[in-house]
């Protein structure tokens, strides 16, 4: 089997004569085609490391002849918008926060900035479309429902220092008391004040119960929430009379929220946005349908 | 003498990992403990139980056992890795399949991806290539495998080591290297049995009959050498404590990310291109009856291809901390491979030539077929997608996903289901195999869910690709991260059902192979027991 045994069959190659388990080799040469498209890649890749930064050299490496450099070339790139929108964001930062949206030139501008810092900043819990997560705790910033305020200026502290955070000691601050956990209602009281809160934002309720817990309103909620339930921007206390919850109404989550209470947290922008980008993000806020 | 040696030995290690599983650092350290007692007692009773038998190992046969065992193993794990993917597919079109709150985290994507990319790559990929190695090696060099049992420790030692490596990523083991995510020990033990994987090789290669190395063989043991090198080199780590599974490894930086991708494309190249070119160029001409086309061709392509494919990983790090030279360097010879890839294909589908008329008749030649088709197309994107304009696009997107899957299920998957249609009636001496039509259906169901998935992933990779890049006039981004995800989703369902149809066809293969080994008539015996062919 090892003798060289070369099959010549006419008008075919021969083979190499070898044959293992069976298979044998024809002595068919290279496509031409393929040997061309080798060579001219080849050829394409040494003119390709001649023109761009490529070999490496004892100290340092070869600079290429046409003076890439994909660093300045991305540098040059965010520069050439900095430069362009240089002029506009100082306008902006020089305005008065409330008469920016009537400024047709600087809100334009802010809401197409805004609208990226929005998303690449706070789209992470309010939302992509800003819609909030409902039952969670994430406000919807569509609505014309505020709990700190929806002015400019609201807006713009709130996003400047941000919510119960421990890092901004202007953090917009407020705590709700745990009424059960720490034993200031018990299991009875709650149960009438759940339905009384049922009752004033017009959901079903056992009415004795909330008779009943409309007392238990009056001593113990009505300094944050205001005595008729429709809440305090002075707190960040939600007004409880119409159908917006941002843990829910139902029985269940409003026994929850008064006996272990709520503690939403935002963080402050300050030193991670820049005073431009923050103007800009809350006339993106501003303007999505609540604003004041 | 050596049974005891053997008993003492195995005792020791199953006493050995009970301490260390007791005084474990981590957990994934505690289970891979006992999952490695457990090993050695069951050896321990089988050696036990086998002690004083004389293993023969007559020269004039061919070693097919431990060939058997790995087309078993191959077919479960590729069933395995399957499963596996198409869990995670579905898990990103559907988050709620991660199942956090039932299972704290251990069935979460980020700990069933790397449990799919190496169920896929090492178990699926790892057990085909070494039983066909250990098939092609004899049958080419008409001889026995070399070394007795080392063939069956390579065997069960790699079964071991993705055994560990699975209950280890589950639980947290993972030194966060894609495709080497295996801890420290688990690696040492992978170079442990990957040498004795090369010993028998070699030694087999050296007491061949044959004046001369068939080209399959050049291509199985430049595999085998060089994986040996990447593994070794981008493993090199401190452990922490001899108890913990975490490890520190010696390069940091750029550095390590450089060694990193060296390594990972070159898994690609070696074990997954190499390797397997190594099957194309036996199971295709012995399926097809015909001569390989162009020794020529196999000589220049091999080389050229072993040469280019080690220089090729930087292009995994265009854009990055990376310097710009290195990433030219890596995108230059990335295109340069094309043609040194494609010589594997050409002399594949030449060989072919003449014998399309079989592609009517035989479905295992199909399978083969569209194989050399998917790794010349794979073999095209890859080439294009290093190139920076493109990858600028390209990077971090499904598009690369699309990218591993059509080589992964196309050429891989597909040569390694016609290798083991081959394998598998001649190994249990079976009249063919037993339908023929369950074939059919397995390529036609294969065929169909790459291209679901691979067309599904070059629409949504290229779609977020587009959305991340997007900017309005005063070069502010117009999309949220949040909105790429949304929007990917019907193509996420899409790349599920893709994976569904694959794993449908893998589950029909075991049938059919499963039937043929219980149902079919033996073949009549040309000679007793597999008997070497006078030379």
């Amino acid at each position: 089997m090892c003798a060289k045994q070369v099959k010549k069959v006419p008008g075919q190659v021969e083979t190499t004569g070898h044959s293992w388990d069976g298979i044998e080799e024809f002595n068919n040469p290279l496509p031409r085609w393929w040997v061309w498209v080798l060579y001219l890649t080849i050829i394409w890749g040494i003119a390709y490391t001649v023109a761009y930064p490529a070999w490496p050299l004892l100290t340092g490496h070869t600079q290429g002849v046409i003076g890439s450099d994909q660093r300045a070339d991305v540098e040059a790139d965010i520069k050439k918008f900095d430069d362009a929108n240089a002029p506009i964001k100082a306008k902006l930062i020089a305005a008065d926060l409330a008469t920016i949206p009537a400024n047709e030139e600087l809100k334009t501008f802010a809401e197409s900035a805004g609208a990226s810092v929005f998303k690449n900043n706070c789209a992470q819990c309010h939302g992509s479309g800003a819609a909030g997560v409902q039952g969670k705790g994430y406000p919807n910033l569509l609505d014309n429902d505020w709990l700190w305020g929806g002015d400019m200026e609201a807006i713009h502290t709130t996003i400047t220092h941000g919510i119960r955070n421990t890092t901004d000691a202007d953090a917009r601050y407020s705590q709700m008391p745990s009424f059960g956990k720490d034993g200031i209602l018990d299991k009875g009281q709650i149960g009438q004040v759940v339905n009384f809160v049922r009752q004033i934002s017009g959901q079903d309720h056992d009415a004795a119960l909330a008779t009943a817990g409309a007392t238990v309103f009056a001593d113990n909620c009505s300094a944050c929430h205001g005595p008729e339930g429709k809440g305090d921007r002075n707190f960040g206390a939600p007004n409880l009379t119409d159908a917006i919850w941002l843990y829910g109404g139902d029985e269940a989550t409003l026994t929850e929220t008064v006996t272990n209470a709520r503690f939403g947290v935002m963080p402050a922008w300050t030193g991670r946005l820049s005073e431009d980008q923050i103007r800009s993000v809350a006339t993106y806020v501003h303007s999505l349908g609540g604003g004041e | 003498m050596w049974d005891y040696v053997k008993l003492i030995v195995l005792g020791a290690i199953a006493v050995l990992a009970a301490i260390a599983a007791n005084y474990a650092h981590d957990l994934p350290y505690m289970v891979n403990a006992i999952v490695v007692m457990l090993a050695a007692a069951i050896a321990f009773v089988w050696e036990l139980r086998h002690a004083g038998e004389v293993r023969v190992h007559p020269a004039n046969e061919y070693m097919d056992g431990v060939v058997r065992a790995g087309v078993i193993a191959t077919t479960f794990w590729g069933v395995v890795g399957f499963l596996v993917g198409v869990v995670i597919a579905f898990q990103l079109a559907f988050p709620a399949l991660n199942l956090g709150g039932v299972t704290d985290g251990i069935l979460n994507f980020g700990r069933l991806r790397p449990l799919h990319t190496s169920a896929v790559i090492f178990a699926f990929g790892g057990n085909a290539l070494i039983m066909s190695a250990f098939y092609i090696v004899q049958r080419t060099c008409g001889t026995r495998l070399f070394g007795g049992n080392l063939g069956w420790f390579v065997f069960w030692g790699w079964q071991l080591m993705i055994v560990l490596a699975a209950t280890s990523y589950v639980l947290g083991g993972s030194q966060g290297k894609e495709y080497a995510e295996t801890v420290w020990y688990i690696d040492i033990w992978i170079a442990v049995v990957w040498v004795a994987f090369l010993l028998v090789f070699m030694g087999t290669l050296w007491n061949r009959k044959e004046p001369h190395i068939y080209v399959a063989n050049w291509f199985l043991l430049s595999m085998i050498i060089t994986v040996a090198m990447l593994h070794i080199v981008n493993n090199l780590a401190i452990p922490v404590s001899i108890l913990s599974s975490q490890s520190v490894p010696v390069f940091s930086g750029v550095q390590d990310a450089m060694t990193q991708w060296w390594y990972g494309h070159n898994a690609v190249g070696f074990f997954l291109t190499a390797g397997f070119l190594g099957m194309m160029y036996y199971f295709v001409p012995k399926q097809a009856e015909k001569p390989v086309y162009s020794y020529k061709l196999s000589i220049i392509h091999f080389w050229a291809l072993i040469f280019l494919y080690i220089w090729a990983g930087p292009h995994h790090l265009h854009y990055t901390a990376l310097p710009e030279w290195a990433a030219t360097l890596g995108m230059v010879f990335s295109v340069i491979l094309w043609m040194p890839s494609w010589g594997g294909m050409i002399n594949g589908l030449m060989t072919l030539s003449g014998a399309w008329d079989k592609l009517r008749t035989d479905p295992i030649i199909r399978m083969m077929v569209v194989s050399i088709g998917f790794y010349g197309m794979s073999t095209f994107e890859g080439p294009m997608m290093s190139i920076k304009a493109v990858n600028s696009l390209s990077h971090y997107t499904d598009w690369t996903i699309g990218h591993v899957h059509s080589g992964a299920l196309g050429w891989n998957g597909m040569i390694t289901f016609g290798a083991l249609y081959f394998l598998t009636p001649r190994l249990w001496n079976r009249e063919g195999l037993y339908s023929l039509k369950l074939v059919s259906w397995h390529f036609w169901l294969a065929t169909i869910g790459i291209v679901l998935y691979a067309s599904s992933m070059w629409v949504t990779g290229i779609m977020e690709g587009l959305m991340w890049r997007e900017v309005d006039a005063n070069g502010f981004l117009v999309n949220a991260f949040a909105d790429t995800v949304a929007a990917k989703y019907p193509m996420y369902v899409v790349r599920g059902l893709g994976g569904v149809m694959f794993l449908s066809g893998a589950l029909i293969m075991a049938y059919n192979l499963w039937m043929t080994v219980r149902a079919q008539p033996a073949k009549a015996a040309i000679n007793a027991n597999n008997a070497v062919p006078a030379e």
